[in-house]
């Protein structure tokens, strides 16, 4: 299945897009999209961690993808 | 049973009210102004007002900073920031909170944050007011890259 990922803070610029799409096995979870960022976008070892959001809400390794369901990187916050 | 059924939701259309009623979440590019945080927790009932107010420093770590430039993950910083005001109405007993913050580019002195909490005796108010902007900082999609004469830098993205 083909998932759009949003990308944002540093992660835009060492990708250098705003958003991207990931191409996953049905039933894959964020572990498995993980896992496919790091090999398919070396560049993220740049930062240290980042935390997935799954439509607007953070989500656990173990939570299950769907296609439709709109995916961000949110690396580590800076706000305040 | 249809009335359980009614009266379950109008509790809970109730406690939506009170929480719409109570809360203020703003997230901008226009500039922040703190009478109107104070306006909208002002309560005849409160007996103290708290607020934080976040202001651009000019340095980090010793080196001089131009500018300061907040982007956000818009839809879900909003949520965010609305479970931060749901969770001090529930965990402290204060009256309203606003919680207000700002994106786009900011000078030296400007405001990124205004946080205001008002309460019938001032320790709530303190108290909730501390916990909105820490865990602001922790859990709310929001990133400050900032500009120095030499370069740039995202804050926190690194170890």
């Amino acid at each position: 299945m083909k998932i759009k990922v949003l990308l944002f803070g540093i992660v835009t610029d060492l990708i250098g897009e705003n958003e991207i799409v990931i191409y996953l096995p049905p039933n894959s979870t964020v572990e498995n999209l993980r896992l496919s960022l790091a090999l398919e976008y070396a560049k993220l070892e740049n930062i240290h961690e980042f935390a997935v959001a799954v439509n607007e809400e953070y989500a656990e390794n173990n939570r299950v993808l769907k296609a439709t369901d709109v995916v961000a990187i949110i690396p580590p916050v800076s706000g305040g | 049973m249809w009335w359980l059924l009614f009266l379950l939701l109008a509790a809970v259309n109730f406690i939506k009210f009170c929480i719409v009623e109570n809360t203020s979440i703003v997230l901008t590019s226009e500039k922040l102004v703190i009478q109107d945080c104070f306006n909208f927790v002002q309560d005849a009932s409160c007996g103290g007002i708290s607020i934080f107010v976040g202001t651009v420093r000019n340095l980090t770590k010793g080196k001089t900073v131009t500018l300061l430039d907040f982007s956000s993950y818009e839809p879900m910083a909003v949520k965010e920031m609305q479970k931060i005001a749901n969770a001090a109405l529930q965990k402290y007993p204060i009256k309203k909170i606003a919680i207000h913050h700002a994106i786009g580019s900011l000078k030296i002195g400007d405001i990124p944050v205004i946080i205001a909490v008002s309460s019938a005796h001032r320790k709530a108010a303190f108290e909730a007011c501390e916990y909105a902007i820490n865990t602001l900082k922790e859990t709310v999609p929001i990133w400050k890259k900032e500009y120095f004469k030499d370069g740039e830098v995202w804050v926190n993205a690194h170890p």
